[in-house]
């Protein structure tokens, strides 16, 4: 009895959870990007979220191209398959691993960031500073992250995806011998548009969760700095779990024949 | 007959099952200085926020200048809040912005006025809480606790309100400190003729700055009178409180050894 007064209590707060959720994802759709649009604040989320990313995505894109290409390299070489190499780096990061790698990491930096910013500003009784001046906190915070995060996570999976394919080809060209010439017409004769573009869709997506998790949590902590770290370690792993969720809804939405 | 300005009737507030306010009735005259006192968690700050539209009251009615204000959304509710400024009890202000960027806030989102014409505001009302121009284009984080204060009241003042809150003006300042914020408060209120409500458990600063004050228990108005009878109310709850008694009508739950 009380192992299912348990999961029915458990399954109640989840569902309770998953409703403010809602509520929170309507009220910034419908106040958050409705005029009056704080344009300033849009260009510095799109400089924090966009431009500080950069290092953190190329880097992990760059490893994550040279360790893809080493792997298949040494799988495909099993079956004499050792030419596939520089398209199916070129298709794994731009159809899977660019876009989650880059959510994931955009969503530990990021998302935590917005989560704790946020919070702060709502145990410190900034937000409700705000409503008193007039500022509806959904146009002036939620918004501009929305709108910066949506925007600059494709440009950002863009550059990461050019940069593991580059990763690869260092790796593909500097250690296994690959003729540099014959690697990028292999990944260029392989890849094509829709490859690219998915990924593309999959970051504006992720970048939606990322803030929109970010925003919830900061939103709606409270307790002090003890709420504003559950609210930060809250927004970073919701954030993940539903990229890699999301992730397997739009490959098969995108990729079903 | 005086102009009531501020009336809530029978406002109710709880949070989960516990309430708050409880049926609060209170009314301000036009211009009038009223203090709010009473215990911590006596529901004085969300009556507060009840008034500015925080929070929504369950039942109850308030009225500002003869026009209901629960329920107002969107423009409406920015319109309404054009008429109100408010004194934090931490200053809220937003630490990502200079000083006089906090003071016009207000100005320049809220109103859309220029930021050149917003901040030459914003150094005149830095100007009348003691603040010279150096101050303004520092950070929150670099100010004392009572320069923050005063920064808070120059942010308050900044739009000329008709109402202005005062949320415990004076708690965490030395006593020359926040003798210096109560006579900034009674300069700045006399100079905008302005209606306001100051919540405080600082005795003196509530004889200092008030024309009635109020007494708030277990979220019901039990004393409500003019500042000069506060020591001949006759009231048992207002006694033991001024008195700092710890018999009395009021209980702290203090759990004894």
């Amino acid at each position: 009895m009380n192992l299912l007064a348990h999961i029915g209590r458990a399954a109640l707060a989840l569902f309770e959870e998953v409703g403010r959720i809602a509520l929170f994802i309507k009220d910034s759709l419908v106040q958050g990007l409705t005029p009056t649009i704080f344009f300033r604040q849009i260009l510095e989320q799109i400089l924090k979220i966009g431009y500080f990313s950069l290092p953190v995505v190329g880097l992990t894109a760059f490893f994550t191209g040279g360790a893809l290409a080493l792997q298949i390299y040494l799988g495909s070489s099993r079956f004499n398959a050792e030419s596939l190499v520089a398209s199916i780096v070129a298709l794994g990061i731009t159809r899977e691993l660019g876009p989650v790698l880059a959510g994931l990491m955009v969503a530990g930096r990021v998302g935590a960031s917005i989560a704790a910013e946020l919070g702060t500003m709502r145990v410190t009784e900034q937000i409700d500073a705000l409503v008193t001046l007039a500022t509806n906190p959904f146009k002036y915070l939620v918004g501009p992250r929305l709108v910066a995060a949506v925007v600059t996570l494709p440009i950002l999976v863009g550059i990461g995806d050019t940069i593991g394919i580059m990763g690869g080809y260092i790796v593909g060209t500097r250690s296994l011998g690959f003729n540099g010439y014959a690697y990028i017409k292999n990944t260029a004769d392989f890849l094509e548009v829709g490859d690219v573009t998915s990924g593309l869709i999959k970051a504006a997506v992720f970048g939606f969760i990322i803030a929109a998790m970010g925003c919830y949590h900061g939103f709606n902590s409270k307790g002090g700095a003890a709420g504003v770290g559950r609210a930060t370690t809250n927004a970073v792993v919701s954030a993940a779990i539903l990229i890699l969720a999301s992730n397997f809804a739009l490959t098969s939405l995108l990729f079903s024949e | 007959m005086t102009d009531a300005h501020i009336v809530l009737s029978g406002v109710h507030k709880s949070f989960g099952a516990k309430p708050v306010l409880n049926g609060l009735t209170l009314s301000v005259p036009r211009g009038h200085s009223l203090v709010v006192i009473g215990g911590s968690g006596t529901g004085k700050s969300v009556m507060l926020k009840c008034i500015l539209g925080i929070l929504r009251p369950e039942a109850g009615s308030i009225k500002v200048a003869g026009e209901e204000v629960t329920g107002l959304r969107g423009k409406a509710r920015d319109a309404y809040l054009q008429h109100f400024g408010m004194l934090f009890q931490g200053s809220a202000l937003f630490d990502s912005l200079p000083v006089w960027e906090n003071v016009a806030f207000g100005l320049i989102q809220g109103r859309n006025m220029a930021r050149g014409q917003a901040r030459e505001i914003a150094l005149e009302k830095l100007g009348q809480v003691g603040l010279g121009e150096d101050v303004a284009q520092l950070y929150p984080a670099e100010l004392s606790g009572g320069m923050q204060k005063r920064v808070g009241l120059a942010r308050a003042i900044a739009a000329d309100p008709d109402v202005i809150f005062f949320d415990e003006p004076t708690t965490g300042l030395d006593p020359i400190m926040a003798d210096v914020i109560n006579n900034l408060i009674v300069d700045c209120v006399e100079r905008l003729g302005a209606t306001t409500i100051s919540i405080t458990h600082d005795m003196a600063s509530a004889r200092k700055i008030a024309d009635d004050i109020a007494m708030i228990h277990k979220g019901e108005i039990v004393w409500q009178g003019p500042a000069k009878k506060i020591d001949r109310s006759g009231n048992p709850f207002v006694e033991q409180f001024i008195n700092g008694r710890a018999e009395g009508p009021i209980h702290m739950d203090v759990l004894r050894p």
